[in-house]
């Protein structure tokens, strides 16, 4: 393990920027471009994923134990929200018979 | 060094699959490869903790709900909704946007200090363990009535309504 954590030592802060930057305008585009409801959920499953990474990389950087805490917290928070999320795509799939959001558009049916 | 980007760019393949691929089941199993390669960046910040977590709770407990909703939803490939061609350019465009904004605006092309672990044991089980339940024990008890009432309130929904159920 310590041969492994050595190879972090030259990586610089930014670049965890960078990349949880990156990876969250991914989930956005996600967000902004499908229609099936699902995927939408999976995109922004990806950008809490990313600021977990960015919260991680923060924590080591600082040497403090909080940020990997928030992290664990934002994981049960997840968890929370994915079940009740899909909850609801399954009662909209039995009403409508499909996962399209632009079915749901005017919020009544 | 050149581990973390070659993970890095592993990451950023797989979520960009994750939102092109047509089929939904293709974009969950994407999606569970890009969890991995977190894990691995977990693994190579030394959080030893959270990588575990990670992959028993995002990729064990999550994505396989997220398999059972489709199968139970049974969507097939003519049902799949498509926007525009503009309306995706748009998207995509808005979304390259963000990016360029959050990199300039943070400085992010410059140099910076490198991520140096000067705790070994920051991110095992024993020092978190010890941080969690010393000055987050009323968060963590909080969350386990958050998992509760999710918990109730999925069951509510996704249960038939006997009056409305023909």
């Amino acid at each position: 393990m310590d041969s492994l954590t050595n190879t972090i030592h030259a990586v610089p802060l930014n670049h965890y920027i960078l990349l949880s930057a990156i990876i969250f305008s991914i989930g956005v585009m996600g967000v902004l471009i499908r229609r099936n409801a699902i995927v939408i959920f999976m995109s922004v499953e990806l950008m809490l994923n990313a600021v977990n990474l960015l919260l991680t990389a923060f924590s080591v950087y600082r040497g403090d134990a909080s940020g990997q805490v928030f992290v664990f917290f934002i994981m049960a928070l997840a968890a929370a929200e994915v079940a009740v999320g899909l909850a609801i795509i399954v009662m909209i799939y039995r009403n409508t018979n499909s996962v399209d959001i632009n079915v749901l558009n005017r919020l009544k049916w | 060094m050149s581990t973390f980007y070659f993970i890095a760019f592993l990451s950023i393949f797989f979520s960009i699959l994750v939102i092109t691929a047509k089929n939904p089941v293709h974009s969950i199993l994407y999606l569970i490869l890009t969890f991995f390669t977190f894990t691995v960046h977990y693994i190579l910040l030394n959080a030893q903790f959270l990588a575990v977590v990670n992959f028993i709770v995002y990729m064990g407990a999550i994505l396989v709900l997220f398999l059972y909703t489709l199968m139970l939803i049974n969507l097939n490939k003519e049902s799949e909704p498509v926007k525009p061609f503009m309306v995706k350019i748009a998207g995509v465009f808005g979304g390259g946007i963000l990016a360029v904004a959050l990199a300039s605006s943070l400085k992010l092309v410059a140099t910076s200090n490198p991520v140096i672990l000067k705790n070994p044991d920051l991110g095992l089980v024993k020092n978190l363990g010890k941080v969690l339940f010393n000055e987050f024990l009323l968060p963590f008890e909080v969350s386990s009535i958050l998992l509760l009432s999710a918990m109730v309130g999925a069951v509510l929904l996704a249960t038939k309504d006997p009056k409305t159920a023909s």
